[in-house]
């Protein structure tokens, strides 16, 4: 463990007092806050040469982002418990048999997600949970199902105060998913967020209008093309967090980003972005990553000692790592002015084939790097669409047109995302606020769904123009929550904060209606 | 030969293509809009789609991104220049556009083909589309052709009995019904209703009327006779085939400022219609 400086030490504890008199955090915010402020004062990573110089930069010039996962990582940043197994074993850590009713499994997945660690101390993903209940939906009458599934419903809104937590229901039509679609419908609730496994040979198109009317009143779930993940990542696979696609039963075991505008910004030209200055950067990127999951697997203790791991539900030979990137077309503009041209990203063949040749760049850099304990994966760490954090300025999520700039008809939108989709199984999404009409006409939404994934698109959400719970990026927040907290009232889930910062600096309220 | 093969195409004015409809049929459509019309319904919202252009040159003088220009003593349309500000729909004395676009089967569907595999089908609209009855049947084949779903949204004028070869590429009509007195119909659209409420009864049984409308506009006629008269002629027919009842509120926007004058029905006005119509045997219903 190397020293820091007493500068840094006493910048740090003025930051914790700060957060202990805060005004606008609940206790809870507050505790996570301050683990958050101990863990910065660690150095015990070795960490590559000149990453300092990417990533401890102000946002305008910053290249690399380790998304506050903190110096010495004590947890994988994403983990997916294999709840089914749960369901049929119990748990002897948490002294719990294995539920005989839909009573005692709803109990005890209550019980269990309060005991599933992750960056946010929540758990990011919470179960298929149509799977795991349809066992038991029969054993009430159908209104006391509901009613249950409802209370469920709230205690999870109540009590996982973050909207990266997410479930999934499909690709097949159960009672268990209808009634929970209703129930999400009904309640309009931030958390958790939901994904339908989508595919149109396997999901019936009520089930599938089911889950588009709920997304029209509560902004979820969104839909996810299960024909494309199934293939990259085997049946088991899940949606956490944002939109990530990873292994059931395993995880991330990191989250880095880098900031691709930033890294055309200080490339002299097109050509030395590609020969110099990404490929500099991907390499301190990766070896970053490396070296982070090296002290989880090798230092941390967590997979010899944590409960989860110990009794099965997670497998460390199933997680891998994330490998992000935001702000293609910030990137893209940048470097065709350099090059003294004229079109823009999302508007101009010339500009969105440069973005197809950079993430081309990018995937065969992450295909030819290994790391051993990414086996889940062939060795490789997964690519990802970053959503942005709320800090960004001028930093567009992922492979997205920037707000502002979407095209005019929606089929030329389509028509981009489905050039950049294909490269990120661990995540990407576009997201569509959809004109009230629509409600009239559900099928509307199934149509262009239908189409999107014939068309190799991944992942899309909608949600009506007039509805309280929108999607920020990739997560859900009440607007009227964040009003209140522009007002310095303490709100109870803390990704309402981020939302704000989006709300204020990405201009999420401004998406093109369509 | 390419060219000869073009000339078995007619063409037809096209006022405009809206890529992805959610208002014009079931699921996401392609709407194409033809241009001129042989009502004249007091509450149109569109007036603009009702003639074709008698090259006056009014427009050219007002248009002010240059997109319009007289040659031969006809207007031309450059829409590459149009900066869609409605400035010649603006000037425009005669219930015209300069901006229609004579395109073929062929041309339309070019511009249907980039929407695939995202729609399901496509409504051509108008204005009247049967005034264009060849083109239709040339579009809807080669729609039905590519696995499109086919609509046609009509006021009913055309004798669509002696259409057997459209109709045998048209999977639904949409059908306005505005008004059930012949005399107020009159009234309402300067009209008769006897072919329209022939081709109701004709497509109805035949299981082709996918849809009936009526514009409530209490001032003007009599919409509860219209939609109770509507509902019992047609609800034999129900068992050859669903027709939904759409009923839609009249609303002044967009509306000749001389006809913009009459009152908006009320919530429960509306409501009791739909009454009338679920009464009445009609399971799909909706209030627009």
């Amino acid at each position: 463990m190397r020293d820091i400086s007493m500068e840094r030490v006493n910048a740090t504890r003025q930051e914790i007092l700060d957060t202990v008199k805060c005004a606008s955090l609940t206790h809870e915010q507050k505790v996570a806050a301050l683990a958050n402020k101990a863990i910065s004062m660690m150095e015990v990573l070795d960490v590559p040469a000149g990453l300092d110089e990417l990533m401890h930069q102000p946002i305008e010039t910053k290249c690399i982002c380790d998304l506050v996962e903190g110096n010495a990582p004590l947890r994988p940043r994403y983990i997916i418990p294999d709840y089914a197994k749960f369901m049929k074993e119990g748990s002897e850590f948490l002294q719990l048999d294995p539920p005989k009713d839909l009573f005692e499994a709803l109990n005890s997945l209550l019980i269990f997600y309060k005991h599933v660690p992750s960056v946010t101390n929540f758990p990011v993903y919470v179960g298929a949970l149509d799977e795991l209940l349809e066992p038991f939906i029969d054993d009430v009458d159908e209104e006391t199902a509901k009613k249950l599934l409802k209370l469920f419903m709230i205690h999870m809104d109540r009590t996982i105060l973050d909207s990266f937590s997410h479930a999934n229901v499909g690709p097949k039509a159960t009672k268990a998913g209808r009634l929970l679609l209703e129930v999400e419908g009904e309640l309009e609730h931030a958390v958790p967020n939901l994904t339908m496994k989508y595919d149109e040979n396997i999901t019936p198109d009520d089930f599938a209008l089911a889950g588009v009317r709920a997304a029209l009143k509560s902004a979820k779930p969104s839909f996810a093309n299960h024909a494309m993940f199934r293939e990259e990542l085997t049946d088991g696979y899940v949606i956490a967090s944002c939109y990530n696609g990873l292994r059931l039963g395993g995880g991330s075991y990191t989250l880095c980003r880098m900031i691709l505008g930033n890294i055309a910004k200080r490339s002299e030209n097109l050509k030395d972005f590609q020969e110099n200055q990404l490929p500099y950067v991907m390499e301190t990127m990766a070896a970053y990553m490396d070296e982070r999951i090296r002290f989880e697997v090798e230092e941390s203790g967590f997979f010899e000692n944590n409960f989860l791991a110990k009794e099965g539900f997670i497998r460390r030979d199933l997680f891998t790592a994330m490998f992000g990137m935001v702000g293609l077309a910030e990137c893209v503009n940048i470097l065709m002015e350099k090059e003294g041209k004229t079109g823009r990203f999302g508007h101009s063949e010339e500009a969105d084939a440069l973005g197809v040749t950079i993430m081309e760049q990018i995937d065969a850099f992450n295909q030819v790097h290994v790391n051993p304990y990414c086996e889940a994966t062939g060795g490789h760490f997964l690519l990802h669409a970053q959503v942005g954090i709320s800090e960004d300025i001028d930093i567009t999520p992922g492979t997205r047109i920037p707000i502002g700039e979407e095209p005019e008809e929606l089929i030329d939108h389509l028509k981009n995302c489905a050039k950049y989709h294909r490269y990120f199984p661990s995540g990407t999404g576009d997201i569509f606020p959809i004109d009230v009409t629509v409600h009239r006409n559900p099928e509307f939404v199934l149509d262009i769904i239908k189409g999107a994934f014939r068309e190799k698109l991944r992942y899309l959400s909608f949600y009506s123009s007039d509805s309280d719970v929108i999607r920020i990026t990739g997560y859900l927040v009440k607007r009227s929550e964040i009003e209140k907290l522009e007002k310095g009232q303490a709100v109870l889930q803390d990704t309402t904060a981020l939302g704000m910062g989006a709300k204020q600096n990405g201009k999420i309220l401004q998406r093109k209606v369509r | 030969m390419e060219r000869s093969c073009r000339e078995k195409y007619v063409k037809a004015p096209v006022n405009k293509i809206i890529p992805f409809s959610s208002v014009d049929g079931p699921g996401n459509r392609t709407a194409v809009f033809l241009q001129s019309c042989n009502f004249n319904c007091r509450y149109c919202h569109n007036p603009e789609t009702r003639k074709l252009c008698i090259h006056c040159g009014d427009c050219v003088k007002t248009c002010p991104a240059g997109a319009l220009s007289m040659k031969e003593g006809r207007v031309l349309f450059d829409p590459e220049k149009c900066c869609s500000c409605d400035t010649c729909i603006k000037t425009c004395t005669h219930d015209a556009s300069p901006k229609i676009l004579y395109l073929d089967a062929e041309e339309v569907f070019e511009r249907v083909r980039r929407q695939m595999p995202y729609i399901r089908g496509v409504t051509v609209s108008g204005g009247e589309c049967t005034l264009h009855p060849q083109f239709l049947r040339e579009f809807f084949e080669i729609c039905q052709k590519n696995g499109l779903n086919t609509l046609l949204d009509s006021n009913g004028t055309l004798d669509l009995s002696e259409q057997e070869e459209l109709l045998k590429v048209t999977d639904g009509v949409m059908l306005d019904i505005k008004a059930w007195d012949a005399r107020q119909h009159r009234e309402v659209t300067d009209c008769s209703n006897e072919m329209v409420l022939k081709n109701a009864v004709f497509l109805a049984e035949r299981g082709k009327l996918a849809e009936v409308r009526t514009v409530v506009v209490p001032e003007l006629f009599d919409a509860e006779q219209t939609v109770r008269r509507t509902v019992q002629l047609l609800a034999p027919y129900l068992v050859a085939g669903q027709i939904r009842y759409k009923i839609i509120n009249y609303r002044p926007m967009g509306v000749r400022k001389e006809y913009a004058v009459y009152r908006t029905p009320t919530a429960e006005e509306m409501q009791h219609l739909k009454r009338i119509a679920e009464d009445g045997g009609f399971t799909d219903v909706i209030i627009v």
